[in-house]
């Protein structure tokens, strides 16, 4: 990077990262970091943004130092937290700083608590690892901290174990962890990656919050620029282990200076739906009705219990379009999409293909409809089947349903090329590609069906934005070309808004609103369906235009909510 | 909590009544007369009435099971053929060595292989995990019989430490007892320090690379209490699974040990009970053994509800 740019450290920066070198460890060393130089002010919140792979990751786990032992080592440069090196620190001098200087908190609160321990104790840990303070001191500094992350019943989350809680009461309980000493430096790795929209708000209010109230200065670490929208007071743009790009926020979204931030920012969605296409066809290909799934526990000694994942669904999909079903987890999106596929087998109401009923169909009376409605799942990289080349990947569906090996096989390299791959990638493995390229794989698998209906199930929520974006045209090129009706299951607004036909929104496993895209995401008429909008980070900044969006202008939400 | 722990009770009678019923008819339906069996070759005939009248051999096998289930229930085993010492007895004597042997075997085992198994697991790749994972070969590897006559070789013969053989109740003081069921039990231990330091370093493997423990140490604590507090603890649902296993077979697989090392125990009851056809004696010994198997089992579960919150079925 160039060095030139850079500001000057100053004294008081809670921390400097300078000309950071991390490699692998072992024979053949591999540069992961290279040279990278940072700086966060008190009080300030600096934003680490790049895609997957970039090393901002590995630039906050080198600064707690935490780096996988005998995987990554620093190599060179210096990382100061408040004047004093963290490399060149003793063990057991690290572990007294972090937690009391520096602490951090982590993308997954599902799998950053200890399932066995309760939240009180390993809040509590903390406290007797670094202080002298008596049993009641902490106890209520404990009680203390879980007020101000605005934990309800504390004296009953205390005793709770993880497990009986949400995930962003996970994830309060984590900051709550990172912040009862107090420390200068926050470092939040993807924070809210993993959350819902409603809940991702709340938190980064709350980390804002307490950052004012306690003066901690914040690293923030994320791939989202809605979110470095809403919270930046500076930004750093990682790439291939270097920075690419530094400055205030404004400017990095006015006027960012390198075309690798034009790119990234381009690539963000537009949260303003988009036109309306006329419909090709009048064909209902995929329909259900009063769909409806319970869950029932079966118990020995208690009363039978259900647990309704989805009621009273009604949702129609034509030829050559694309319906979304929008909404957060536990909405039960992703129940109607395994319902629809049969891949569980709904408790109530009715599911037609091509008008023929599904439900209650035998496995045997199944097997001729599974071609005709095929699935993209979630994580490209554990749907495909590491031992399988790529070619009978694709070809396996095909000749279990009767066709030639030799032309299924010319078949999936002519699917290939269709989605965008070289012919002669059927003879790899999946590992061989990258995220995008085996999600580009898996929409191939699915087509060598030759479905009418292909469900993608949060089929580009794993990819970075730029790799979304390519993901999401090449759909929309296949629905154009082979006039696939697509139910597209997704949590992403700003994606539904520029794939989706129509829309269904739904909570608590039931319809909210539906209807076409443009309507529902430009004119909520439900409140949930307002604030699920609202919640969407950077929902003010136009990004692939480098403006804000002006108020009541063309796409703004306020203007019609 | 406790309607857990009472649905696995009763989910484990059905299991003793299959049991039960297995042994029933495994007299009945061996090939030929239970009564000849019994009797052996130099019976009369009225002896061999007799049994059949004693065993009510001439019911039919409904009445002859819910018959003998009945006098199972009230404690009645039957008598030794060979001794005619009631069954239970003859049980009860060799119980506390067998007992002894097993639990200390297990004390040992648990004392050395768990944390040689953390140990491995965290200094992966290292020489102490060569070591350790050297060990566990060797242990695996070197049969009961020749380990046990090594140590005797080692402690007994050139160093003097233990008596050669034989077995004291602890009832005759704790040295006594001790000297006499350390060597056995060092002996039976070998093969389960190898499966559990083993068992116990996999675990902790998979589990180190866990977000929490990096949370662990992101929140600055000391590796002990990263290792035993943070990542034991949520390895020792497998761990324990071995252990529980391990035990109970230790029970059923004493028989070599006990013979080297001359101990009067279950092991050797079975041996001479199968060799003597004592069929009222092995019936009983099967129903123990599986009867214990049933109890660790139950055991096990109820102590994976108290490692883990999120186990309950």
């Amino acid at each position: 990077m160039d060095a030139s740019r850079m500001p000057e450290a100053k004294t008081e920066d809670v921390l400097v990262v300078e000309d950071l070198v991390v490699e692998t460890a072992g024979r053949n060393s591999a540069k992961i970091l290279s040279g990278v130089s940072l700086r966060v002010a008190p009080g300030e919140t600096v934003c680490l943004v790049g895609e997957s792979g970039s090393g901002k990751s590995v630039t906050s786990l080198a600064t707690m130092g935490l780096l996988p032992k005998g995987a990554l080592m620093a190599r060179s440069g210096r990382i100061l937290v408040e004047g004093e090196d963290v490399l060149t620190a003793r063990p057991a001098r690290l572990r007294q700083l972090r937690a009391t200087r520096m602490s951090m908190i982590f993308q997954e609160p599902m799998t950053a608590l200890n399932p066995v321990l309760t939240i009180e104790r390993q809040l509590e840990e903390v406290l007797s690892a670094h202080s002298q303070m008596s049993a009641k001191e902490r106890r209520d500094r404990i009680r203390g901290i879980l007020e101000l992350v605005r934990l309800p019943d504390v004296e009953r989350m205390c005793r709770s174990h993880p497990h009986q809680l949400s995930g962003g009461q996970r994830q309060r309980v984590m900051i709550a962890m990172a912040l009862v000493l107090e420390p200068k430096l926050l470092i939040a790795d993807e924070p809210t990656t993993a959350l819902d929209v409603t809940t991702q708000k709340e938190i980064l209010r709350l980390i804002a919050e307490i950052q004012e109230r306690l003066g901690t200065s914040v690293l923030f670490i994320t791939h989202d620029m809605g979110v470095v929208a809403d919270i930046a007071t500076r930004v750093y743009v990682m790439r291939h282990g270097a920075i690419v790009e530094e400055g205030p926020i404004q400017r990095i979204l006015e006027k960012p200076e390198r075309d690798y931030t034009r790119d990234l920012l381009a690539a963000v969605p537009a949260l303003h739906p988009r036109e309306g296409r006329a419909a090709a066809s009048r064909e209902v290909v995929l329909s259900t009705s009063e769909l409806g799934m319970v869950y029932r526990q079966p118990s020995l000694f208690r009363k039978r219990q259900g647990t309704v994942a989805a009621k009273d669904v009604n949702i129609k999909l034509k030829r050559g379009r694309t319906l979304g079903v929008v909404g957060e987890s536990g909405s039960g999106k992703s129940t109607v999409a395994r319902c629809v596929m049969r891949l569980i087998d709904p408790t109530e109401g009715s599911i037609r293909l091509r008008g023929e009923e599904i439900v209650g169909l035998s496995r045997g009376a199944l097997r001729p409809m599974r071609k005709r409605i095929q699935m993209i799942f979630q994580d490209p990289n554990r749907s495909l089947n590491p031992r399988l080349t790529v070619g009978d990947s694709i070809t396996e569906g095909p000749i279990n349903y009767g066709s030639e090996p030799r032309a299924a096989r010319e078949r999936a390299m002519e699917l290939l090329e269709l989605v965008g791959l070289p012919a002669d990638a059927v003879d790899r493995h999946p590992h061989q590609f990258s995220g995008g390229q085996r999600q580009r794989i898996a929409i191939a698998r699915a087509l060598a069906m030759e479905p009418d209906v292909l469900v993608a199930d949060e089929a580009v929520s794993a990819l970075d934005v730029s790799v979304q974006a390519q993901v999401l045209d090449l759909l929309d090129e296949i629905q154009t070309r082979l006039g696939i009706a697509l139910l597209f299951i997704t949590h992403d607004l700003r994606v539904a808004a520029q794939i989706c036909d129509e829309v269904v929104v739904m909570q608590n496993g039931r319809v909210v609103e539906y209807g076409p895209t443009a309507e529902v995401l430009g004119n909520p008429r439900e409140a949930y369906t307002r604030q699920l909008i609202e919640a969407a980070p950077g929902r003010h900044w136009d990004f692939p235009n480098f403006r804000p969006l002006a108020p009541g202008g063309p796409g703004s939400i306020e203007a019609t909510a | 909590m406790l309607a857990y722990i009472a649905r696995r009770i009763l989910a484990s009678i059905p299991v003793m009544i299959v049991v039960a019923l297995f042994v029933f008819l495994l007299l009945r339906l061996t090939p030929g007369d239970p009564a000849a069996i019994i009797a052996g070759d130099m019976a009369t005939p009225a002896q061999l009435d007799q049994i059949r009248q004693s065993l009510g051999l001439n019911e039919p096998l409904v009445t002859q099971f819910v018959t003998w289930s009945g006098q199972l229930l009230s404690g009645d085993f039957g008598r030794s053929l060979i001794s005619k010492t009631p069954v239970l007895r003859l049980i009860g004597q060799r119980l506390e060595p067998t007992l002894s042997l097993a639990i200390v075997t297990m004390l040992i085992t648990l004392l050395l292989s768990i944390p040689m198994g953390v140990l491995a697991a965290w200094r992966h790749g290292s020489l102490t995990d060569s070591a350790v994972m050297a060990i566990s070969v060797l242990g695996f590897s070197i049969p009961v019989f020749v380990t046990g006559y090594i140590f005797i070789q080692i402690f007994a013969i050139d160093l003097r430490i233990f008596p050669v053989q034989g077995f004291k109740s602890i009832g005759e003081g704790f040295w006594p007892f001790f000297s006499r069921i350390f060597l056995p039990a060092l002996t039976l231990a070998t093969i389960y320090i190898a499966l559990i330091a083993r068992m116990t370093r996999a675990a902790m493997l998979d589990v180190l690379g866990e977000d929490y423990v990096r949370t662990a140490r992101a929140k600055g604590l000391s590796e002990r209490v990263v290792l035993f507090r943070h990542a034991l603890r949520n390895a020792a649902v497998p761990i324990l699974t071995v252990v529980g296993t391990g035990f109970a077979l230790m029970i059923s697989g004493v028989v070599v040990t006990e013979s080297v090392f001359n101990i009067p125990g279950l092991g050797r009851l079975t041996v001479d009970a199968i060799l003597a056809r004592d069929y009222p004696v092995i019936q009983a010994l099967i129903l123990l053994t599986s009867g214990i198997y049933v109890v660790i089992n139950l055991l096990i579960d109820i102590s994976y509800a108290f490692m883990d919150p999120r186990i309950r079925y």
